[in-house]
């Protein structure tokens, strides 16, 4: 610890070329360090200033996201300071980055972390270190927490999903296939008796789910109890008149958590399995609704409205499979996880990474897939992915093909903007769904067969006929921003 | 009216072929297979009654078929559906679930309202079959 405390210089580029040097000195930089069963792993994918050394740059990161601030303090020799001090001990450069590319240098660091640092099942309390300060620290010019490992020993303080894959297929009564939702299109003005009929229509059709979409809560033209109400009426009436389970989506979102649990409470009292919340109501309100649920048999759906503000971009902000991962242990039943084949971003690998986060007992490291770290689940319960936006009955076999069973595919505009109705909408995607799933499990190759066995199918439906034409030539063919960074053959990771 | 439940109720009534199709896909996954019956399609009727106990382990869908055939000639007029089950830690529940047999005249649901405070409505689904005389 002999560093001194610099004089203040005035010349930016000056003062950080000397700064980043004590985080190295200071022992944020390990490279001999292993890392512990019981440590937290972090890999961020870091872009240093021009003339910051990439050690010291990773050490930086290890430091201002744990012990560290911008000097040296006498205090630390009163703790173990060792322990509390995050250790980078792995630097790997970004294939397709740096000299010779035309993209500025990047690097993938590796930082362990003591299980000590974090208080037991708190979300808001491992992301205010972890993408704390350190994402607008002036050395680095962008850092992206591309994925993390989370200590088996912590994964045990969170209760998880509140109802789980399992329990929400058993208590649906819904086995074998994935489920299929709806939208609610247009998602503003509607008035509560013309928007119930849309959840009525769609869920009569053969549809399992309905939804309402992130920004539906109470205003002017639809208060929030009288969507409760002609929802609830459509429900049961659909459930009625086909003999099945069906559910909508209750959002209930609102400006306070004392809000959220009367609209909770609300939606109970109806007779709703399910409520929904936006991501943006922050991880203390997720973890907090998500305890109500579990009280209360109700099935938690997560609309991650937000995340692509920090999500997308792949030098800054934080991965999507990492919020996954956070959500899974902060407790919700249903996340949309991407389509790949839909309108919005997404990579086909790197959503089934997503996917993976979502449903394995044991998610295995596997770089194709952006998926950095071995990560066990200590039989945490599973999160149902939802794909939704863009996508139509004409892609159900590259949906099954990529996504298996559990999955909510949701049709929004695929089903209410069917030339032949609503209804017609929905039984086009629950017939070719259906006959999808017989065909997989018949054995045959859906992902080239998928389009004869959608026309086979549609000579008998009319409605899946008229789908199939309306959206023929509808694809959203674009480049994906988030795309994995690896070599052929990866590299070991602890 | 037509209920819905399983895997596969919006495509035409499976032939014996398709049946065992599905059976077969069941088997090659290891997963056992149970035979359920009743007369109560309510959709939280949970528990069908059994014909006989799953069978685990099975190599051969021709005791599927077997039993179907048996379950159909007990109970000619009632719904039955086939059910798959894996055992494998983290699932241990049903995998797959389809009707297989549906009586001749489907009678439905009715929805009862009953009013409570405020706007609230309390939702009962009847079956209509339950209510035949002599049930």
């Amino acid at each position: 610890m002999g560093i001194q405390t610099e004089g203040r210089i005035t010349d930016i580029k000056e003062r950080y070329k000397g700064g980043v040097l004590k985080y190295k000195q200071m022992g944020y930089w390990r490279p001999d360090y292993e890392p512990k069963a019981t440590d937290f792993i972090c890999v961020f994918r870091i872009t240093p200033q021009e003339g910051v050394d990439t050690e010291e740059a990773a050490a930086a990161v290890a430091g201002e996201s744990s012990t560290a601030t911008w000097t040296v303090v006498w205090t630390d020799m009163l703790t173990a300071h060792e322990d509390y001090q995050a250790k980078a001990y792995r630097i790997d450069p970004v294939p397709g980055t740096g000299p010779g590319t035309d993209k500025e240098a990047q690097y993938f660091a590796y930082i362990a972390y003591d299980i000590i640092l974090f208080e037991e099942g708190s979300i808001a309390n491992v992301t205010a270190s972890l993408i704390g300060n350190v994402f607008s620290f002036k050395p680095l010019k962008a850092a992206r927490l591309e994925d993390i490992r989370i200590p088996v020993a912590y994964v045990k303080t969170f209760k998880g999903p509140p109802t789980g894959i399992i329990v929400e297929r058993e208590r649906l009564d819904k086995y074998g296939r994935p489920l299929l939702g709806a939208t609610m299109k247009p998602k503003l003005g509607l008035s509560g008796k013309n928007y119930g009929r849309v959840v009525f229509e769609g869920l009569t059709g053969g549809l399992d789910f309905t939804k309402d979409d992130e920004n539906i809560n109470s205003q002017p033209f639809m208060h929030w109890r009288d969507r409760f109400l002609f929802c609830m009426e459509a429900v049961n009436k659909a459930q009625a008149n086909s003999g099945e389970i069906k559910g909508h989506y209750l959002n209930i979102t609102a400006a306070t958590m004392e809000d959220m649990y009367e609209r909770a409470e609300m939606a109970k009292t109806l007779g709703s399995n399910i409520i929904m919340v936006d991501l943006v109501i922050g991880w203390t309100a997720i973890q907090s609704i998500s305890n109500w649920a579990r009280k209360n048999d109700m099935i938690l759906h997560m609309h991650r409205a937000g995340h692509g503000t920090y999500t997308r971009q792949k030098n800054h902000g934080v991965s999507f499979r990492v919020i996954a991962k956070w959500l899974r242990l902060a407790g919700v039943d249903h996340l949309h996880a991407g389509t790949a084949v839909g309108k919005l971003e997404g990579d086909p690998m790197t959503v089934q990474g997503y996917y993976n986060v979502c449903r394995d007992s044991v998610t295995r490291q596997d770089f194709s897939r952006g998926l950095f770290f071995d990560q066990d689940w200590a039989d945490l319960r599973k999160v149902m992915p939802v794909a939704s936006g863009g996508i139509h009955a004409g892609q159900m076999h590259q949906l099954l093909h990529l996504f298996g069973d559990d999955v909510v595919l949701q049709f929004g505009g695929g089903t209410i903007g069917h030339p032949g109705g609503i209804q017609a909408g929905a039984t086009a995607n629950r017939v070719g769904i259906e006959a999808m799933v017989k065909a997989r499990n018949e054995g045959r190759d859906i992902l080239n067969e998928g389009p004869d066995i959608l026309r086979t199918a549609a000579r008998w439906c009319k409605p899946l006929e008229q789908a199939l034409e309306t959206w023929k030539d509808v694809s959203f063919n674009y480049t994906s921003t988030d795309t994995p960074d690896f070599v052929a053959t990866p590299t070991t990771s602890n | 009216m037509h209920i819905t439940q399983g895997q596969f109720s919006f495509l035409p009534p499976l032939t014996e072929a398709e049946i065992r199709a599905q059976v077969d896909y069941a088997i090659s996954k290891g997963w056992a297979i149970a035979i359920e019956w009743t007369d109560d399609p309510h959709p939280r009727n949970v528990y069908w009654s059994m014909w006989g106990p799953p069978m685990f382990e099975i190599r051969d869908g021709a005791a599927v078929t077997f039993e179907l055939e048996a379950c159909r000639k007990a109970n000619p007029d009632s719904y039955i559906k086939i059910n798959a089950f894996d055992n494998t830690r983290g699932v241990e529940s049903t995998v797959m679930s389809f009707i297989v047999n549906r009586p001749a005249h489907e009678p439905g649901f009715g929805l009862t309202r009953q009013e409570a405070d405020g706007r609230n409505i309390r939702y009962t689904t009847r079956p209509y079959s339950t209510e035949r005389a002599g049930r």
